[in-house]
């Protein structure tokens, strides 16, 4: 349905022929946009309806006052089922630590929460199919919980700012919710609105680069320099990766244009998760809380991680 | 005259929530005190961890997100 009316646009509307470097590029552009822009609007609709999404603060109350892996298990799996801000890292990071909550745990919510959510995996099955979208949810989960267990084994504590240690959080208020149905409708449009008002920017520049890429980078190209999984080009892209910055959601098209043309399975999953997961702004507010030893060994942390995901992928597949 | 607090460390939404009260008590006619609390630890204090909260006269009364219309203007009702 997609397609076709990328066609329709494309190749009747304006004219352009589907062999032209510009015919591919539109059409793949009006095709992902219409089709990620009514996965999004569905999924976060129905999400919103069901109140699927978890505040930070009851992601807090189940973490806290576990033995260890239980509560990494369940910061990793809650990580991946809330998509927050990175606005409200902050807040996050100081209300798990006053938690006690330990900090390799911490950062295992920090690294799952990015890079994987329920809105981003549905639109992963939409675009790239479930085989890729289980390969993805399932090696981030795996980068999240090992990556907060080499967090630890640094004993990251010492670079926690000193203040961070002294705030004491007072109680938090139990707000009741309306739970009729026209309530529930409304909060889902407010959250449709909200989310997609957040990362549409992020989402159309993933699909531009996507449609740059699947209408003007030639096959040939990339078999001769990306195909064969050199084992270069997967530290490449994971370092490509780190400066750009986009939401999980707006690196999907940028996936299925690489994957289309024959890059390597492995290397695309370690730019994806790069992308998703590193990022300099989220870096900086991060800076409030916790020293640059701390943000330089996390960023080391998961490019290393990053990188064996994708060199194992490129292994196997 | 009511007190109301808006919690947030200066995001949009922050700006966006203060915005909408300040206009609802406009048009209500009615006289409020509204601050902006953008000290984190402040912030942490009333137990919000999502911002943007609002605080009516030391009481929690929302966190996480732009509030809905009819919610400001309870608030700045008497």
């Amino acid at each position: 349905m997609f397609e076709s009316f990328g066609n329709l646009v494309a190749f009747q509307m304006m004219r352009l022929s589907p062999e032209s470097h510009l015919g591919a590029a539109v059409q793949f552009f009006v095709m992902d946009a219409t089709k990620i822009f009514a996965l999004l609007v569905v999924v976060i609709y129905a999400m919103g309806l069901l109140r699927a999404m978890l505040s930070p603060e009851r992601v807090r109350d189940f973490v806290r006052d576990r033995p260890d892996w239980q509560a990494r298990g369940l910061a990793v799996t809650l990580g991946a089922v809330t998509p927050f801000c990175s606005c409200s890292s902050v807040p996050l990071f100081i209300g798990f630590v006053e938690a006690g909550i330990p900090l390799g745990v911490t950062f295992s919510f920090l690294i799952a929460s990015p890079m994987i959510n329920e809105v981003a995996a549905v639109v992963l099955v939409g675009v790239l199919g479930w085989e890729l979208a289980a390969l993805y949810v399932a090696a981030g989960l795996a980068v999240a919980w090992l990556g907060g267990i080499a967090m630890q084994a640094f004993r990251p504590e010492r670079w926690v700012e000193d203040y961070v240690w002294k705030i004491r959080m007072g109680q938090a208020a139990r707000l009741e919710s309306d739970n009729t149905l026209r309530a529930r409708h409304r909060y889902a449009v407010a959250e449709v609105r909200e989310i997609i008002g957040r990362i549409w920017k992020w989402v159309l520049l993933g699909i531009g680069v996507g449609a740059l890429f699947h209408g003007f980078v030639p096959a040939s190209w990339v078999a001769d320099h990306l195909g064969g999984g050199a084992w270069y080009t997967v530290p490449g892209a994971v370092l490509l990766g780190v400066p750009l910055y986009a939401n999980a959601t707006g690196i999907i098209p940028v996936a299925e244009a690489m994957l289309a043309k024959g890059v390597a399975v492995g290397t695309t999953l370690a730019l994806m998760m790069s992308v998703a997961a590193l990022s300099l702004p989220e870096m900086l507010i991060l800076r409030k809380v916790i020293r640059w030893q701390a943000l330089a060994l996390f960023a080391a942390v998961l490019a290393v991680a990053f990188t064996l995901v994708g060199w194992g992928f490129n292994l196997i597949v | 005259m009511k007190n109301i607090k808006v919690l947030g460390s200066g995001c949009r939404n922050c700006e966006i929530t203060a915005n909408a009260i300040a206009q609802a008590a406009k048009e209500a006619g009615a006289v409020i005190e509204l601050e902006k609390v953008t000290d984190i630890a402040e912030i942490m204090s009333f137990g919000v961890m999502s911002t943007p909260g609002v605080v009516v006269n030391g009481e929690v009364v929302h966190s996480g997100g732009i509030p809905g219309p009819d919610l400001v203007r309870s608030w700045v009702r008497d």
